[in-house]
């Protein structure tokens, strides 16, 4: 800033002595540096400072005054001015027709007629047999226990060296209602095959950020009661056909005794999958503490009913890569759903 | 002319460029050679009267060459087609190799042999399926990555389970829930009992594990995707029971549910921390519970 004045007071000094003429032609014109501009260190770093001070004052400004006029307008009994709601990838995601709307007839027409329906209208309970591809790595079978621990029913068989269609054979004749290939790379798990049975759909799922139960800090132990299915934010046609696939992976008869839950939450075409177990729980919150001028109010408490959860079992998310109708063949199956690059050249579209 | 000795001399002596030196031995890359080692029997150059067997597609072909054709290189390798029968293979080469020396054709008859054994080979595994390895390019593995971490962050997992299972307690999903306030519970108990009476016997006395749940969970799931479902679900949900209008209105009235009781102490049994072991304490609320199930009705 200094800086500035003695320029100015320089032009000023040439112009008045030279220049005489021209001033009535010509305002001066105002240079402005930017503080970036400026060669000594100390003294940007001065401007920078009283910048950056400005601007949070301009800040706390505006913040008081949405809040002083918000408090105003209900004190009047008139309705507070809308609050702004900040504009999240969720809020601009593109428009999708294919989303579930919940008028949808030929939606719940279709779920009866689809191939969960067995399972989920409990006509037959669900058995999941879990296997492994051929070569099996360090942290595969840790993994497979973990998943045995939490998907009741379910059963784990060697691979060995068979074709993944003779062993979908063999899982019909034995009566299970689906199947999970746990597939490695590198020696990590990378991948999930989901078979439904007889003729159930073959969903790939890539694996990732595999978090086992003894890595997690405090984490709880599952038992064995039948656990509660939480699926959230399957929102499209295809997300709710994949939705359905989960489910039919679990009882249709949750203990609630057991307070197990087991979550699949979508978010932007991830699965995030999250095993708590959880206890509902009265919290008393002394209200008032916002207002601290009026002391009357501070000795109200209310109770509130909190649920709270601790963290067992794996957590990893899964992300969808194809969706092929009829038993596993990628030759010759017809694929429903496959993922492709130029899905993802628009950061606000999503499938799932 | 063509002295075979001296050609070999040079070679052997100088430099062949198909001669491969390892470890085990020398080794000849002529494509026309029978048995691929650099031997003076065995080199297609040093030999004026050579035969081979070479494969193309699957079919295998004798060559022959013979000194007569030693000026014309264009035409020197005649060219018979095998069939692919073995026994008939066998009474071709001796056919035509009649008056040849016998190690060479016993060595290529070597050579037959193997040829058909790797080809046999070669079609069972054709017929196997093996996994295809597909390559990702990094730059994509790393956006992935990059959106599941955002994803995760934009997600809020444990705070959306919480209000999940909130509402569904308060929905009434849960009819014994063992460790919660029994205050509240009955409260809640006393509110179903006053606004619908028979929902609340029909929710004991059927087996609502099996039909109600189910449905719950499949129109929880539904709910959760569409929004501003609501009303339209609920009224759903207690299809069997009567009185739909009234559930409509019971359950706004629910989520304002807190209302200001005395909290009351558990004798005996520690607050359960929020990571703490809860094995333990719930042995011990079993035991209340009972005695409280008992004092509720």
């Amino acid at each position: 800033m200094a800086k500035e004045k003695k320029r100015k007071a320089a032009e000023e000094a040439v112009d008045g002595d030279d220049y005489i003429e021209r001033e009535d032609k010509k305002p001066k014109k105002q240079k402005l540096i930017l503080a970036s501009q400026i060669k000594n260190k100390e003294k940007r770093s001065a401007v920078y400072a009283k910048l950056k001070h400005e601007k949070r004052v301009e800040k706390h400004k505006k913040i008081k005054a949405r809040d002083a006029a918000s408090k105003q307008a209900l004190e009047l009994g008139e309705e507070p001015p809308e609050k702004m709601v900040p504009r999240t990838i969720e809020n601009t995601r593109e428009l999708d027709e294919t989303v579930c709307r919940p008028d949808d007839e030929e939606l719940f027409a279709g779920n009866d007629a689809d191939e969960f329906s067995a399972v989920l209208k409990q006509q037959t309970a669900p058995k999941v047999l879990i296997t492994t591809c051929r070569f099996n790595s360090s942290r595969g079978p840790a993994f497979i226990k973990e998943l045995l621990s939490v998907i009741p029913n379910a059963q784990y068989y060697k691979r060995g060296t068979y074709e993944l269609k003779k062993i979908v054979e063999y899982a019909k004749n034995k009566e299970f209602t689906s199947i999970i290939v746990v597939h490695t790379n590198r020696r990590e798990p990378d991948a999930l095959l989901l078979i439904g049975l007889p003729d159930g759909p073959t969903a790939h799922f890539r694996l990732s950020n595999l978090v086992l139960r003894k890595d997690i800090k405090n984490h709880g132990n599952p038992t064995s009661h039948e656990p509660e299915l939480v699926l959230n934010n399957f929102t499209t046609r295809l997300g709710h056909r994949v939705g359905r696939m989960i489910q039919s992976l679990f009882p249709q008869v949750p203990n609630f005794r057991g307070r197990r839950v087991v979550t699949f939450h979508n978010q932007r075409d991830f699965i995030f999958f999250r095993h708590h177990r959880y206890v509902f729980e009265v919290k008393e919150k002394k209200e008032g503490l916002k207002d601290k001028k009026s002391k009357a109010s501070q000795g109200k408490t209310e109770k509130k009913a909190i649920a709270r959860l601790q963290e067992c079992g794996p957590r990893f998310t899964l992300k969808l890569v194809s969706l092929q109708h009829g038993t596993f063949d990628t030759k010759g199956g017809e694929f429903e759903w496959v993922h492709k690059a130029d899905m993802d050249t628009s950061r606000r579209r999503f499938f799932i | 002319m063509q002295n075979d000795d001296v050609i070999w001399d040079v070679i052997r002596h100088h430099h062949c460029s198909y001669m491969a030196k390892i470890q085990t031995g020398n080794f000849c890359r002529n494509p026309y050679n029978v048995t691929g080692i650099c031997n003076r029997s065995s080199c297609p150059l040093a030999n004026s009267r050579y035969a081979t067997i070479r494969d193309h597609d699957g079919i295998f072909y004798l060559y022959m060459k013979t000194i007569e054709r030693a000026h014309m290189p264009n035409k020197l390798w005649e060219r018979v087609k095998l069939p692919k029968n073995y026994m008939k293979a066998l009474e071709i080469i001796d056919k035509h190799l009649e008056y040849w020396p016998k190690l060479l054709v016993h060595k290529i008859k070597q050579r037959l042999t193997k040829m058909t054994q790797y080809r046999i080979r070669m079609v069972k595994l054709s017929k196997k399926v093996r996994e295809k390895i597909m390559t990702v390019p990094r730059k994509e593995v790393k956006r992935e990555s990059r959106r599941e971490e955002k994803a995760l962050r934009a997600a809020q997992i444990e705070n959306v389970i919480e209000k999940e299972l909130l509402e569904r307690l308060n929905k009434g999903v849960y009819p014994d829930i063992c460790n919660y306030d029994e205050e509240i519970f009955n409260k809640l108990l006393d509110k179903n009992k006053e606004e619908e009476q028979e929902e609340e016997e029909e929710e004991e006395a059927e087996v609502e594990y099996v039909e109600g749940d189910y449905e719950l969970e499949e129109e929880e799931e539904l709910e959760e995707d569409i929004e501003d479902m609501g009303d339209f679900l609920k009224a759903n949900n207690f299809d069997d029971i009567e009185g739909d209008e009234d559930d409509l209105e019971e359950q706004p009235a629910k989520k304002k549910a807190y209302v200001s009781y005395p909290l009351k102490q558990d004798d005996g049994t520690e607050k359960v921390r929020r990571k703490g072991k809860k094995v333990v304490v719930e042995v011990e609320r079993d035991e209340d519970m009972g005695n409280r199930q008992h004092n509720a009705m």
